[in-house]
Formats: C-alpha cells, sequence, structure tokens
C-alpha cells in the first residue's frame, strides 16, 4: 500500500525521479514541461535527492549533457515539451543509435506554427522513427508508474534504448488527481542502480564511443537496435509484473474497456482515454455495445496483440491528436496496419481532434460512437471533431 | 618542466593516448598538438571530440587510435556533452561508485567551436563545469574541403565565399574567440600554436590542473586546404606568429601575458604567400586587401601590448 497525495501529472513525474534519485537530472524549461524541473530542483536544493543536476542553456544541450552523462557510467534523466523535443532532435536520434537507455519524460504539447503551449501528441509523433521506446499515460498514477517501469525496461541488457514517456500538457501535467506513491525503500530496490558495465569513465578498459562506421558496418548496427528494440516486449512484461508486485496493478501493452461484446470501438491515446471511457459508460447506458482500447506502448508497437484483441470488433474508431499531413494519421496508421492480416477486418475511420488543447467532450466520442454504429464510414477520409466548420 | 626529448617520449609508444594508424592528411599538425596536450595531463583523459578531423581521422569503426576513453556526439554539443561527463564523475565519485581523478577534456575544430557550438561552450563555461576545451583551428571547415566558419581571416578564399572577379574573399575579420571566452571570467584561456611544443604543453597544463573550465586555442595550419607543401606546416604556424597573425599568449585568472612578443615583426605577405587561399590578394587590385589586413594586425597587436601593460583584470 502506499500513501495517497494529491499532485499533478508534473509532480507525479517528479516524485519518481525523486524516488529514483538518478546521479544526474539535465533540465532546460519549457512551458508544459517546467513545473518537473521545477519540483525536482527544489528536491536537490533541500536535499531531499544527491542527483548532480545540470541546468543547461537549451535543449539540444539538454539531451547532449544526458548522453554524455549515460556514456560515463550515470543514470540520467531529463523532461522537454514540444519545441524543445524539436530543438533536441537531433541528439534524440543519435541517443538510441548509441545505445544509452535515457528516460525523460515527454508533456506532450502542439508544436509550432503557429505557436501554442497547449496538447497535441505532434510532438511525439516526429520522433516514433528514431528508436526510443514510447509509452504513454493517461493520468498522473501512470505517469508516476510508467516512470519507474521505464527506467528498468530502457536499462536492461537486452533492450539498452532509450524511453519516452509521455503525459498530456496541462490536461495532466497540470491538472490535480489523487496519486498513490508507493513506498520509498521498494521502489529503490525495484528501480536499483545502472551498471557500470560500459563506463566510459572506467578509464582503466578505454573505449572509444560513436566511431565514424561508413556503409562496410553501418547497417549491421541499426540491425541490432531493431533486434534490441523487439526484446522490449518480454522486458516489459517481465518488468510489469515484477512492479505489479509492488503496485497490484497490471502492466499490459494496451488497456481495453468494455471491449469483449463490444460492436464498435474507440482507440485513443493518453488523457482523452479517460474522456472516452465516461463515453463509452454512457452509450452502454442506452444500450449501445461499444468499448475503447488506449495504446500504452505504442513504441515497439504490439501489433499482434493489437489484432488480437481487435479481432472480433466490427467498426474501429481511432482518434489521432496529431496529423501526419498528407498521408494517414500516425494511430490511425498503426491499427491499419496492424488489422492487415485479418481475414475479416473491421471497418475503420480516422478521426483527428484536440489540437493545440481544444477540449474533446464526452458527447463527441458518443456522437463517434453513433456514427461508427451506423456504418456510414469513410475510411479514406479523416474526419474532424470540434472542429469550425 | 619537462624537456622535448621528455614530451616526445611521453606522446610516442604503446602508452601514449593516442596511438599510430590514424588517418590524418600528411603533414597535419593535429596530430602533434593532440599528442602535446594529452602529454600535459598527469590524470587520465577523458576526451570529447565534436564533428570534425580529429573524430574521422581516429575512428573508423572496427578500428580506433585512441588509447584513453574518448567519445563523440555531434558537431556542435561537445562542451554540453563534456557538462554531462563532469556531471556523471561527480555523482558517481560522491556516490562512492567510481574513485581516482581524471581530466576531462572536449576537442573541436573551429566550426564546431566559433560556429555551429558555440552556444554550447558558452553554456559550459558560464556553469563552471572543470574541463578543458582545446580547439584546433585551421580557420575554415576543412575537413569538408574548406568552407567558411567565423574563424576564416578576412581576404580568405574559401568555397563558400570565394575570390571573384567583384570579391576578395572573406570581406569580415574573425571572432577574437578568446577574448570572448575570457569573457566569462574563466581561470584560465591560452592561445598557442602547433609549432611550439613547449608553449603549447605548459599552456595545456595549465588548463588542466586550473579550477574550473579552460580554454586552449591552437592554431593549425591545413596543409590540404590552405593548400602548401606539407613539409611547410609549422613554418606556417611559426610565420603566424612572427607576423603577429596569431599571438601567443593567455589570460590567467583574468590577466594578459603576451608568451612571445617578436622583436621585428614580419610582414603579413610573408605568412599569406604560398598559400591557395590567399593567392589572389597578389593580383593586381587586390594590394589594398593586404595593407587593410597589416593594419588591422598592427592595431590589434597594439591593443593586444595595452592589455597586457594595464594589468586590468579581464
Amino acid at each position: 500500500m502506499g500513501v495517497k497525495k494529491a499532485i499533478t501529472g508534473a509532480q507525479a513525474a517528479a516524485e519518481a525521479m525523486r524516488q529514483i534519485n538518478p546521479d544526474v537530472v539535465v533540465a532546460y524549461p519549457i512551458t508544459p514541461q517546467t513545473p518537473i524541473v521545477e519540483e525536482f530542483a527544489e528536491y536537490v536544493a533541500d536535499g531531499i535527492v544527491d542527483t548532480e543536476m545540470v541546468p543547461v542553456e537549451s535543449e539540444h544541450s539538454a539531451m547532449s549533457a544526458a548522453v554524455g552523462a549515460e556514456t560515463a557510467g550515470a543514470r540520467a534523466m531529463s523532461a522537454t515539451s514540444s519545441q524543445g523535443l524539436a530543438l533536441m532532435w537531433e541528439v534524440v536520434a543519435v541517443t538510441p543509435g548509441l545505445r544509452l537507455p535515457i528516460v525523460i519524460s515527454l508533456v506532450n504539447r502542439a508544436l509550432s506554427a503557429p505557436i501554442n503551449i497547449h496538447c497535441d501528441h505532434s510532438d511525439v509523433m516526429g520522433v516514433t522513427t528514431v528508436g526510443w521506446i514510447q509509452i504513454f499515460s493517461e493520468n498522473a498514477q501512470e505517469v508516476y508508474e510508467n516512470l519507474l517501469l521505464a527506467i528498468r525496461v530502457a536499462e536492461d541488457k537486452r533492450v539498452q534504448l532509450p524511453a519516452m514517456v509521455n503525459q498530456d500538457g496541462f490536461i495532466t501535467s497540470h491538472a490535480v488527481e489523487p496519486v498513490e506513491i508507493f513506498d520509498d525503500a521498494l521502489v529503490r530496490k525495484f528501480v536499483g542502480v545502472r551498471s557500470l558495465d560500459r563506463a566510459l569513465l572506467d578509464v582503466e578498459h578505454p573505449k572509444s564511443v560513436g566511431p565514424l562506421v561508413l556503409p562496410d558496418y553501418y547497417f549491421e548496427f541499426k540491425r541490432a537496435q531493431e533486434e534490441a528494440m523487439s526484446k522490449v516486449f518480454e522486458v516489459y512484461r517481465e518488468v510489469g509484473t515484477e512492479l505489479s508486485a509492488i503496485t497490484g496493478k497490471q502492466y499490459p501493452f494496451f488497456e481495453t474497456y468494455r471491449t469483449d461484446d463490444a460492436e464498435a470501438v474507440v482507440v485513443v491515446l493518453n488523457s482523452a482515454a479517460g474522456t472516452a471511457k465516461a463515453a463509452v459508460d454512457a452509450a452502454r447506458a442506452q444500450g449501445k455495445k461499444v468499448g475503447m482500447l488506449k495504446p500504452i506502448l505504442f513504441r515497439p508497437f504490439p501489433y499482434s496483440e493489437v489484432r488480437d484483441a481487435l479481432r472480433h470488433v466490427p467498426v474501429l474508431g481511432v482518434l489521432d491528436r496529431s496529423m501526419d499531413f498528407g498521408a494517414y494519421a500516425p494511430v490511425y496508421s498503426e491499427f491499419r496496419n496492424a488489422l492487415w492480416e485479418l481475414d475479416k477486418r473491421p471497418a475503420l475511420q480516422s478521426y483527428i481532434y484536440g489540437l493545440g488543447g481544444r477540449d474533446i467532450m464526452t458527447t463527441e466520442i458518443e456522437a463517434v460512437f453513433e456514427e461508427l454504429l451506423s456504418g456510414k464510414l469513410d475510411p479514406e477520409h479523416q474526419r474532424y471533431i470540434g472542429l469550425r466548420g | 618542466m619537462p624537456t622535448l626529448q621528455e614530451i616526445a617520449l611521453k606522446t610516442s609508444g604503446a602508452d601514449a593516448r593516442i596511438v599510430s594508424g590514424h588517418r590524418m592528411c600528411s603533414g597535419c599538425g593535429i596530430g602533434s598538438l593532440i599528442k602535446t596536450v594529452l602529454a600535459a595531463s598527469d590524470k587520465p583523459v577523458i576526451v570529447i571530440s565534436a564533428t570534425g578531423c580529429l573524430e574521422v581521422v581516429t575512428t573508423i569503426y572496427p578500428f580506433t587510435a585512441w588509447n584513453t576513453p574518448w567519445m563523440h556526439v555531434t558537431f556542435e554539443n561537445a562542451a554540453s556533452v563534456a557538462s554531462g561527463v563532469e556531471a556523471a564523475y561527480k555523482a558517481l565519485k560522491r556516490r562512492g561508485r567510481i574513485d581516482g581523478d581524471v581530466n576531462i577534456l572536449a576537442v573541436g575544430g573551429d566550426g564546431g567551436t566559433y560556429d555551429i557550438g558555440f552556444q554550447a561552450l558558452s553554456g559550459a563555461l558560464e556553469r563552471g563545469h572543470k574541463f578543458m576545451y582545446l580547439v584546433y583551428d585551421n580557420e575554415g571547415y576543412m575537413n569538408t574541403g574548406n568552407q567558411r566558419s567565423g574563424a576564416t581571416p578576412f581576404g580568405a578564399s574559401t568555397t563558400t565565399v570565394p575570390a571573384g572577379k567583384v570579391s576578395f574573399g572573406k570581406p569580415q575579420w574573425r571572432k577574437n574567440l578568446v577574448e570572448i571566452v575570457a569573457a566569462h571570467r574563466i581561470p584560465y584561456v591560452g592561445q598557442a600554436a602547433v609549432h611550439n611544443t613547449l608553449d603549447l604543453y605548459k599552456k595545456a597544463q595549465k588548463g588542466f590542473n586550473a579550477d574550473g573550465p579552460t580554454v586552449l586555442a591552437v592554431l593549425q595550419p591545413c596543409t590540404t586546404n590552405w593548400s602548401f607543401d606539407s613539409a611547410l606546416t609549422m613554418q606556417y604556424s611559426k610565420l603566424a606568429v612572427e607576423t603577429n597573425f596569431w599571438p601567443l599568449y593567455e589570460i590567467e585568472n583574468g590577466v594578459v601575458h603576451i608568451n612571445t612578443k617578436p622583436s621585428n615583426r614580419k610582414p603579413i605577405e610573408e605568412f599569406l604567400k604560398g598559400q591557395t587561399r590567399f593567392r589572389h590578394l597578389f593580383k593586381p587590385g587586390n594590394e589594398h586587401v593586404i595593407v587593410e589586413m597589416q593594419k588591422m594586425i598592427d592595431d590589434e597587436w597594439v591593443r593586444l601590448l595595452k592589455l597586457e601593460e594595464s594589468g586590468i583584470q579581464f
């Protein structure tokens, strides 16, 4: 049993970092990530953690310093949002290539232009191809637990890849919720310390990290990276089981809500999954058989598990909080791909919602269910929720 | 202070921190200068290279010329990466997970330092990480074939600002990196040249031993893209000092000290001639460029002398 605290998603991330007590935390402020690093800086200032904190001059340097610290042998963490992630993109791509298990919080915020500080998923969907483990969180509780989980999955010898733990900007990061914080000693035992096996600071065994690699070997490096990514599924399951012993919860690749007998299902990431559950309950109260699927582990993407979970569903609506201009939306694309193998595929509809922090209401998701059940679908064209005519 | 022979012994053999087998251009001075700098550390050295000549020629998977811990991440972030290495060192030491002392050396060319890595360098100096930043300054993007940088001198022809019918090459003077980094109030900045091994060694020692971030700027004549005979690298380095084009000086705890004052400074033409990048300056119509360059060099020298004489802390 843990202790319940009334805290925000940002504070939940900081709580996880307090318990992890990383060797190094690198920080550069950006709305709406700022309260994570502010809260953590207070822990440092009060001696609650003994982390070496490096307040850098840009996000590019934030990820660079984290890469330096992890290569040296430390466990390093950071947090960012939107433009910050865009600025650090170059080093974000380097990190999995160097096989550094850096874990960061990504507080999802819309990408400029136009400039906007509110939630959507255009920041994370711009980095899903470069090789980070991507984990999504519906609420502050999940933010906290996912960070603990991510550290262990990322650092596992079979994996050695970085991980981003996503939460919705403002909606989760700034809203106060009851969050159960588990026992410090138990959590510290669970996260352990990072192995110094490959540490650059091991001066007795000099290593050259990040050499020039030409066409004769580059391809093999990238294949090895993909192999490591494919190991995430088994490691995630094992680590999830271990974490369950502390939290009493399950850590599936995705959550299904009332999908067993569902005639229509919506797919939605992060905080809007909570809204969708309320919409499912409302529709069910009216006798409509509907359900929801919330992806949690988005990279690597659990194609076969998703396929199995949806094989009985006649109609699927996928809600994306970002667009891939000129192509199918990112989450929709994955589900369309996942279902290809089925002999009898569900009918599909893509929806875009909530860009730049626009609210999505339960009534709007109920309307989606009605549309899905009506059969008036156009799988080739995305539809927009809550958009001016 | 060791003798030249003693330094040479420390930089060669199987125990040296960088060993033979690299692919530097024939006549390149980077090998000499990095060996000299590494030999000046009495502790193990962790090296962080920016993308550039040194990184490219010392590693090519599965080979490395480094016999000391070495890493490379990207072009513009050697100083930020060094910040992270230093933070890790402090944290792991404080937690009793490692012991022993190390020196941390970030290395970049002028492109990775004056230009794209400038913000990262400034941030790391301001935060006060204990590391030394070494810039080997070959006055342009020489690894990619002579493009203009913020360190390229006035009048030089580069592939991105070539001399032509209506252009005499670069119309701006270069940044004064040494004074810019000194303005961060760091404990030590040295300007050295590759031909003067003893001066370079002494400055590297001071840089490693200072309590805080330090910078060492070393002129590195590029035989390939300044295009002179590969036997003449040290000669051009020497001429750069003798013409006051590249004075040897240092700023220690804010106080300027000029290490070498040429008794009879040579005219800048002595340094310019024989270099393809300055060849056009000797054509009719460009005389004024050399005159202007000479005036800038002389004015800068007078200013530097005044800085030293004043004793005012930088």
